[in-house]
Formats: structure tokens, C-alpha cells, sequence
């Protein structure tokens, strides 16, 4: 099978087309890159709202009595401890400690089955995980895997505007009301124009907005209602390329760039998401796939450190250039970087050495050749204002 | 794909540039649409000789970097500083005021006809 029949198309490829998008091979879907132009996409995110197609990310069911006990014994986090409603960011790790994925865990309400976790996945990574997810539950009969990830469809309304086109599109009064007071990582089912949805606030753009999982069937239903309802508040449709760059310019890890299977969580500054203070149900430190390796990790000095780049001249670093001294030594590698259109200077994400880590440091990469200066500085390079 | 103007001539780089000499030269609406937005140009200075088929500036958007080849060789004569200062010229209108430079032609690389060039872009 070539690699063009491989290639799987989102439930709402037809509306991308008939959108004139540009679109991108990724991750084996076929998925919009850009519908016009990718700054002004990004733009609309940060002052009033875009329409995002994540149809090609993951969704793994994880339920039943044991499904947080399980997932404790997979995952980094402490799950057992999220009250329904609510979700996390977190890490799946292999047995030494470097990052298999990077997922977000959503706890719905407890059903007579037992809890109920949905657990999403990149889709570069979904078969990996749910390998890993199904050796890691083998054995119990308290938990099942359910990989929902081709029939379940994913749109994310993300900018300023998005709580006001969402809610308006949910049918019940009292559902809206939910919707609109959802906190931060938090989610509710709700009817939008008709359809059963998981509403989650929670996004990667750095904006407050929603993301909404819906049977695929209904995506194109919900994508055109959005679409309606958001146009005359400035939403606009936005693709692949525009998520990338106000994920970067919120400091956000991508999984391929700052996160890999050599990189362990507090490489990436994210030591906070492994628990290593998770007890099972007599009080002894629960094992979790990692735990060891992690546990040293997170009592040694690093190797090397994550830190963000300002860009002080307009060549943009970009992913895989040298970081290197004024002397010319090479001191680190360039994870992420583009020109960000927020701030109008290039940024960059960056392990460096910790001698070089510090705020403040001036160093430069090399960017085909010539070296360009660069400042170190603190994450995020955007901030929204609440 | 825009339509290519029948008068210009093309390069497998996707530059286009006009007949006779000075001849203009930019980058045609098929690589400004794959590479988004443009955001920065680096651009040869005036009077700096240039060689068919090889490197004299960068196109740099969002997304990605590319390279920009000369179809020509020559002296550089004059380079669009409106596109410098505004990038999004060259999006905007490629084959007109987002052009790039002028050339005082000596000799002409492998160049293609709209026809072929359209052929090019589309395998």
C-alpha cells in the first residue's frame, strides 16, 4: 500500500476542502495546514477566536473499577486523585523513564461500571500508547481499553471569543450555564446544535477556549454551526501551522521536538507531572512504569535543560540548529523555533547546558552557517491577560 | 494554482523572471502559497554579482526557510525594498509588486516556459 492510500482523511475533510485549505501530511492523516493565511490564523486566536480540526488526535477509553488504579501503574500522574469533571496533563514513560507521549486525561462521571477516564493521545503516538496501555493492563479484569480514536471527531474553538460562540451553541440553559463556568481543565457533557459532546476547556494555544469530542459522524453538523455562529465575532477557521506557532509562543511541548523517548519529563521542566509520592491503597509508594530512573533523575543535577530563545536578529532558529557560545562552542540544540507573530522577533525552545541556562544569558545559533544571537529567557514568550 | 503569466520565464526553484536585461526576478504564487506567510527576505545588496543557479537569499515564513536561487547571472541592479520592509507583498502579489530584484544579465541559467513550469509544479 503506497503511502498516499495509507493516509487517512479527518470526518471533516470535505468542509477543509471546501475551504480552499492547504492541506499536510501528518501523522498519517490528511489535515489542513493553513485555509489562508497562517498569521492571520494565529492572530485571530489571540484577539478574538479559531476553529481548530484535532480529529486526528487519540481517544482511549479507560473504565472500570480498577481504570484508576491502572492508570496510576501506566502513567506518571496520579489519577485515582482527579475528582470527575476535571483533567490533566501528564506523560505515559517507558520503563526508563524517557517520554512515550505526552496525553491529557479527562475523568468523566463515575458510571455502575466504575470510573471512566478518557485518555488522549498525539496521533503520532496512539498505537504506542495503546500498546503500551494494553501490556500495562494485562491481567486485571477491572479495567478495559477501548480505542475510540476513528470514530470520535475533535474540534477546539480557542481565542477570547470562544466562550461566547460556544455557550451559545449549547441547546440547554442549564447545560450552557455549565459550559460557561467550566474551570480550566474541566469538562461537561453537554447538547450543542443537537449533538452529544464532551465540552473540555482545555486547549495548546496559550488562549482560553473549549475542546469538544463528538461522534465523527456529527463533526460537520458542529463544525459549520461554529463556523456560523463564530464569523461575525472574527473566528476563523485555522490549521495545523497556526497551532504550531501559538503553541510555541505559549511555551507548550511538542511531542517529536521537546519530548522523545531519550527525554525524561524534567528534561523538558515538566518534573512536576511525575508523582512520585503516589501510595496504593496501604500507604506504600505505588510502582509506576518509570518510576526508578524518574526517581533518580529527579535527585540529580541535569544534563541539560529546557529554556526558551528571544531571537535578537530577524533569522528565525529552527528545529535541530546548534546552540553555541560566543566562542563557537556548541552548548545545546534548538527543539522548536519560527518567527512569532505575537511578538514580532523570533523564538526558540532549546536544551542547553546548564551553565548556559541562566535568564539573561546571551549565546546564538547557528542558523545555516551564521550565527545569529539569541537571549535566553523565560517560558512562556506569551502570557495571555486575564 | 494562480495563473502563471505567459510572458515570464520560469526555473525549477520556482523563480520567475522577465525577458532582456535588466531582468526582474521573484518567486512565483506556487512557492509563496507553500511556504505561508513570509515574514523575512534576505535579499543580495545592490552591485553584488550573482551566479545562475546558485544561493543569494532566504525567504523565511512561519513555517519553513527557503533558499532563493538566481536564474541569472550578473550584477544586481536594484532590489524591492517595499518587499523588504513588507514581506507580505510577495504573498500578496508575486508577480507583481512583490518582486524581488533586478539583474544586469551576462548569461541566463536552465530557464522553462509557463507551460512548462506549470507541468513542473504540478508533479
Amino acid at each position: 500500500m503506497s503511502e498516499h492510500e495509507a493516509t487517512r482523511r479527518s470526518p471533516l475533510h470535505d468542509e477543509h476542502v471546501a475551504l480552499g485549505a492547504a492541506l499536510t501530511d501528518f501523522a498519517g492523516w490528511q489535515m489542513p495546514l493553513r485555509y489562508g493565511s497562517d498569521v492571520a490564523e494565529h492572530t485571530a486566536v489571540r484577539t478574538a477566536a479559531g476553529l481548530f480540526d484535532l480529529s486526528h488526535m487519540g481517544e482511549l477509553w479507560v473504565t472500570g473499577p480498577g481504570a484508576g488504579d491502572a492508570l496510576d501503574r501506566a502513567l506518571v500522574g496520579n489519577l485515582t486523585a482527579l475528582a470527575p469533571g476535571r483533567a490533566r496533563y501528564t506523560m505515559i514513560c517507558a520503563p526508563d523513564g524517557g517520554v512515550l507521549d505526552d496525553l491529557v486525561v479527562y475523568r468523566l462521571a463515575d458510571d455502575d461500571a466504575g470510573a471512566r477516564y478518557l485518555v488522549v493521545a498525539n496521533a503520532s503516538n496512539v498505537a504506542v500508547v495503546r500498546a503500551a496501555l494494553a501490556e500495562r493492563f494485562a491481567g486485571r479484569d477491572d479495567v478495559t481499553l477501548a480505542d475510540r480514536s476513528f470514530e470520535t471527531a475533535l474540534v477546539a474553538v480557542q481565542g477570547p471569543r470562544a466562550e461566547e460562540i460556544v455557550v451559545g451553541l449549547v441547546d440547554d440553559a442549564s447545560e450552557a450555564d455549565a459550559v460557561r463556568a467550566l474551570k480550566y481543565y474541566a469538562s461537561v457533557p453537554a447538547r450543542v446544535v443537537g449533538i452529544d459532546a464532551l465540552v473540555a476547556r482545555t486547549g495548546y494555544t496559550g488562549e482560553d477556549g473549549f475542546e469538544l469530542f463528538v461522534p465523527a459522524e456529527q463533526a460537520p453538523t458542529l463544525w459549520r454551526a461554529i463556523l456560523a455562529a463564530g464569523t461575525p465575532l472574527g473566528l476563523v477557521p485555522a490549521g495545523l501551522s497556526a497551532r504550531d506557532s501559538l503553541r510555541l509562543e505559549a511555551g507548550m511541548p511538542l511531542y517529536g521536538n521537546e519530548l522523545d523517548t531519550t527525554t525524561t519529563p524534567h528534561d523538558a521542566g515538566l518534573g512536576r507531572v511525575v508523582k512520585l509520592d503516589k501510595v496504593d491503597a496501604e500507604g506504600a509508594p505505588l510502582p509506576f512504569v518509570g518510576r526508578e530512573p524518574l526517581a533518580a533523575r529527579a535527585a540529580s543535577a541535569p544534563a541539560r535543560t529546557l529554556v526558551g530563545l528571544q531571537g535578537l536578529s530577524r533569522r528565525a532558529a529552527r528545529h535541530g540548529y546548534p546552540v553555541v557560545t560566543g566562542s563557537g562552542a556548541v552548548v545545546g540544540t534548538v527543539t522548536s523555533g519560527a518567527p512569532s507573530p505575537t511578538l514580532g522577533h523570533p523564538v526558540a525552545m532549546a536544551y542547553v547546558t546548564p551553565e548556559v541556562s541562566a535568564e539573561g544569558t546571551d549565546l546564538a545559533v547557528d542558523v545555516r552557517g551564521r550565527h545569529e544571537p539569541v537571549r535566553v529567557v523565560p517560558l512562556p514568550f506569551y502570557r495571555r491577560e486575564r | 494554482m494562480t495563473d502563471l503569466p505567459a510572458d515570464l520565464k520560469y526555473t525549477l526553484e520556482h523563480e520567475w523572471l522577465t525577458d532582456g536585461s535588466p531582468a526582474t526576478v521573484g518567486i512565483t504564487s506556487v512557492a509563496a502559497e507553500a511556504l505561508g506567510d513570509i515574514v523575512y527576505l534576505e535579499l543580495p545588496a545592490v552591485g553584488e554579482t550573482v551566479d545562475a543557479g546558485t544561493v543569494i537569499g532566504e525567504i523565511e515564513s512561519t513555517k519553513s526557510v527557503s533558499e532563493l536561487f538566481s536564474p541569472v547571472s550578473g550584477t544586481v541592479v536594484e532590489v524591492n525594498t517595499a518587499a523588504v520592509d513588507d514581506p507580505s507583498v510577495v504573498n500578496g502579489d508575486p508577480f507583481g509588486a512583490g518582486w524581488l530584484l533586478k539583474v544586469d544579465v551576462t548569461d541566463v541559467g536552465p530557464l522553462l516556459t509557463a507551460e512548462e513550469y506549470a507541468a513542473h509544479a504540478a508533479g
